[in-house]
């Protein structure tokens, strides 16, 4: 295979490419589904076109955002088998069964409904179409339940065994899939949908007040917008609290690399910003920091709710000190010696390949038995030195400060938002305000997309934990034909983008002119 | 259950998942006809029509990866990963026509609507093509090796090896392209079967009617050459043994005894092609007959259905390998574990609620056939 290191890392470009484009849509169909539908409640409620107007204002903005999320989903499924064709073998049998689960429960649910809800206005009753409506949200949502599902193993493999006839993992146990790390995950990015989406809402409607057109269309969004929003946020952060806490549990070294920390302590600081310095390394004596603003016993509490817990850094960690899946500090084995034994993990599999092959059944159980005892750093087999097993410290820290900091300042601007909207209405007079909420729109998506990529260069270079690392994971394929791949993706999606961004812009600003106070005008 | 119980269970929903599939590629059929209709009002019809539906078929596209990836999963990589041009092909046409609906009509779009009528063009022709292509490897094979112990060479960790060209060996293959031609007419005659019951215009109606003619048969011409060599081919039936390694053995003419040994389903593609053949004629010869699209299209479904079944049933390795035919898949060796399966079989109870809300919402939806009038007065249309 030609220069497996360029096809690994042109895969993970192609990868991370499209689940990035993919993610720029995705939250907003999530929460934008979610404010439609309870528009559409209270004209339901209300019988009143204005609310219906705004109903089919919002829908018509989702139907545009829904087309190019299911456009960008469609690669990232198959991609699993187009460029990671060994992991759709090695863990297939355990990822595989939350996609199809996904396709069969969610996927059918959204296509069969999205259609009424943009067809069916007159063709079904006004119950039928509302619950069409909440279908179709509640499908995105079960959609996301489980990828997320299926992300999250991936972080924190459980209820699985590894079969060395087959040479691949299986399934033991289905529910073990629902682990803390799922559930965090899951309402993390469910919720932070809510909360982009409240911010679109509010920037857009700010934007019809900034040219003083449809003003009372525009605050009836921004309510449901703002609290829609702020309920999102505040969930994203009570579960973001709760994934740092199953992260350092589960994945400690992803702490370390997002907190750019070689060397822990108890009663450990939390960077708020600062600049990591790139010349540091696990085994040298640099600073870590070329500056940083500390809070002090910001990372035990982040970490462990304890002021006074241990945080391991990335050298801590190489050295065998680390914490368990109960937060307790415990003394492990070193990184070195997990690659040595995830080596002779490999050597038990070939010697019980052969004795397979052979028919011999004895040689095979003592394979077998050494097998297991080492199967737990399996994946440490493939390295050949520590440095390998260390994320990209540098992006993980910084992407890790712009979701936290941009969570934070969106925090103060839903509170702001609803102040102004009924603290005397000044929000729909202040027009440095409604230019702020405008220029925030595009703050939420850097925000969003920082979060997957904590999560996702934070766990390199694992595809799963521990067991199989990425350079593993790849399809058999030349380099040129990922290259070529790559670029057609990043020019496609990208063509696709600038037409979503543009028809997008082109709705808002017609339909702003227009008199939105009646479903009529459409 | 036992794991053959569920292996042959499961690789009946694929059969299913397929042949449901191959029925809905009457949106691809119908947008392959979009560029040759020159009356816009015409072409706004059929995109109208197809659009109210374009998400089931690629939903469907969706969960029959998804079905095979849970199911049979060493399928799922050798394949994909293998056949790799093959598969991105059909990809990059399901993302083109993703986005074309919506876009095609919108102010702003940058592009035009022309260039989102031709991504719709393309993706009815590339897609029905290639799918069939996809399709026929499931009998001629691939050119692929097998190798679990390559996941402990560090330097080449990959289990399955495909020939340098990755998928354009299987798009130059005849048979396939044969298959995949007759895929294209069936999914033009369905898509001319969908729309005559679909669109309320009777002068367009007629129209469709001398095309469905057309379509329909070149589809039986590519279908029947596909059928005569499908059924003197040679394939490959296995034997495994106490290790679980398995021997492959070339048959002659092994699908045509496989049509023999398992009568049911040489049974089901006669009924399938009778099914065909009854909604096909029926919509050409009577003027005011219109739901050819309900006989042809369940007919479609048995026909694939049966093909999927001789692929992979009756001890038949379902994906063969031509350069290492112990290589091949079967259902035995390709596939989930006994846990896995029986899971995703609780799961699979869920079908007949999809299928039955999903069957209401089309009946909702389609009582009132489509009209010039209704698109002139519809809130949201492509």
């Amino acid at each position: 295979m030609e220069d497996l290191m360029t096809v690994v890392d042109w895969s993970r470009w192609q990868f991370a490419l499209t689940a990035i484009y993919h993610w720029l849509f995705v939250p907003l169909t999530l929460g934008l589904s979610v404010i439609v539908a309870i528009m559409e409640t209270i004209y339901v409620r209300t019988n009143s076109p204005k609310w219906l107007a705004a109903t089919k204002f919002w829908m018509t903005l989702f139907g545009i955002n829904f087309a190019i999320g299911v456009a960008t989903g469609l690669v990232l499924e198959f991609e699993f088998g187009t460029n990671w064709s060994n992991y759709s073998w090695f863990v297939g049998d355990i990822f595989g069964a939350p996609l199809a689960i996904e396709g069969i429960v969610a996927f059918f649910m959204e296509s069969t409904f999205v259609a009424v809800m943009f067809f069916g206005w007159d063709k079904v009753s006004r119950g039928f179409h509302l619950t069409a409506t909440w279908l179709t949200a509640i499908g995105a949502s079960i959609s996301a339940l489980w990828i997320l599902v299926a992300n999250a193993w991936m972080q924190y493999p459980a209820g699985t065994e590894f079969d060395p006839v087959q040479m691949r993992n299986i399934m033991t146990d289905f529910w073990a899939l629902f682990s803390g790390v799922a559930v965090n995950k899951f309402f993390h990015a469910v919720f932070s949908g809510w909360a982009l989406a409240g911010v679109f809402v509010i920037g857009v409607s700010c934007w019809m007040l900034f040219i003083n057109r449809n003003t009372a269309f525009a605050q009836r969004s921004i309510k449901v917008g703002a609290w829609t929003g702020l309920a999102g946020l505040l969930l994203t952060m009570y579960t973001g609290d709760g994934s740092a806490v199953e992260v350092t549990r589960c994945q400690p070294m992803k702490l370390a690399a997002m907190e750019g920390l070689y060397h822990g302590s108890s009663e450990q600081s939390l960077v708020a910003f600062g600049l990591v310095n790139p010349d540091k390394s696990w085994n040298n004596t640099e600073d870590e920091y070329l500056f940083a603003f500390e809070i002090p016993y910001g990372l035990s509490i982040l970490a462990n709710h304890d002021m006074h817990s241990f945080v391991p850094g990335i050298a801590d960690i190489i050295n065998g000190v680390s914490v368990n899946a109960q937060g307790d500090t415990i003394n492990t084995i070193s990184y070195a010696e997990r690659i040595a034994r995830g080596k002779q993990a490999h050597e038990a599999l070939r010697r019980f390949d052969i004795a397979r092959a052979n028919g011999d059944k004895t040689a095979m159980a003592a394979a077998q038995q050494a097998l297991q005892a080492d199967y737990p750093y399996f994946g440490y087999g493939y390295f050949d030195s520590v440095d390998e097993a260390i994320p990209p410290v540098g992006v993980t820290f910084y992407s890790f400060r712009i979701m936290v900091i941009l969570g934070s300042y969106f925090l103060l601007f839903y509170v702001l938002v609803l102040i102004g909207v009924y603290y005397r209405e000044w929000l729909y007079r202040a027009r440095w305000m409604q230019v702020v909420a405008i220029l925030s729109v595009p703050l939420m998506w850097v925000c969003s997309e920082a979060g997957w990529i904590v999560a996702e260069v934070g766990r390199q270079p694992w595809t799963v934990q521990d067991l199989l690392p990425t350079r593993a994971a790849i399809s058999s394929l030349p380099a040129s034909s990922v290259i070529t791949t790559f670029w057609l993706f990043a020019g496609i999606f990208t063509i696709l983008l600038i037409a979503e961004v543009s028809i997008m812009m082109h709705q808002i600003s017609i339909r702003s002119s227009q008199d939105l106070e009646t479903a009529n005008t459409y | 259950m036992t794991l053959e119980y569920l292996q042959n269970y499961w690789w009946l929903l694929v059969s299913i998942l397929g042949g449901i599939l191959v029925f809905l590629l009457f949106v691809q059929g119908g947008q392959s006809m979009l560029l040759s209709t020159r009356s816009a009002e015409r072409r706004e019809l059929i995109v109208n029509s197809l659009g109210r539906k374009w998400e089931l078929t690629f939903t469907t596209l969706v969960v029959f990866g998804g079905a095979a990836f849970a199911s049979f999963p060493l399928f799922y990589s050798t394949s994909f990963g293998g056949a790799y041009w093959l598969w991105l092909i059909i990809l990059f046409s399901f993302i083109l026509q993703a986005v074309s609906y919506e876009f095609r009509n919108k102010r702003g779009n940058i592009y035009g609507t022309g260039t989102y009528d031709l991504f719709l063009f393309l993706n009815g022709l590339i897609g029905c093509v290639l799918l069939g292509v996809a399709v026929g490897m499931f009998f001629f094979g691939g050119e692929f090796t097998v190798s679990r112990g390559s996941l402990l060479d560090n330097t080449a960790p990959v289990i399955s090896n495909w020939a340098p060209s990755h998928g354009f060996e299987a798009m130059a293959d005849w048979r396939n392209l044969v298959l995949g031609i007759a895929v294209f007419f069936l999914a033009r005659t369905l898509a001319c079967l969908y729309m005559i019951n679909n669109i309320d215009n009777y002068p367009y109606r007629d129209s469709l009617r001398q095309r469905c003619l057309i379509y329909g048969g070149c589809f039986l011409i590519f279908f029947l050459w596909f059928l005569g060599v499908l059924l003197t081919t040679t394939g490959y039936a296995y034997t495994t043994d106490d290790f679980g390694n398995t021997t492959i053995i070339p048959i002659g003419c092994k699908y045509f005894y496989n049509y023999i040994d398992l009568w049911w389903a040489g049974l089901t593609l006669l009924i399938g092609v009778g099914l065909t053949l009854f909604g096909w004629i029926s919509t050409v010869m009577r003027r005011n007959y219109t739901y050819g699209i309900w006989p042809t299209g369940f007919g479609v479904f048995l026909v694939v259905a049966s093909l999927f079944w001789v692929a992979g049933y009756n001890d038949t390795a379902f994906y063969p390998s031509t350069i290492d035919p112990d290589s091949s898949l079967t259902i035995r060796n390709a596939s989930s574990s006994h846990f896995t399966l029986t899971v995703m079989s609780y799961v699979s109870l869920l079908i007949p609620v999809v299928v039955l809300y999903i069957a209401y919402v089309w009946h909702c939806m389609d009582r009132r056939k489509i009209s010039i009038d209704e698109l002139r007065t519809a809130d949201h249309k492509y």
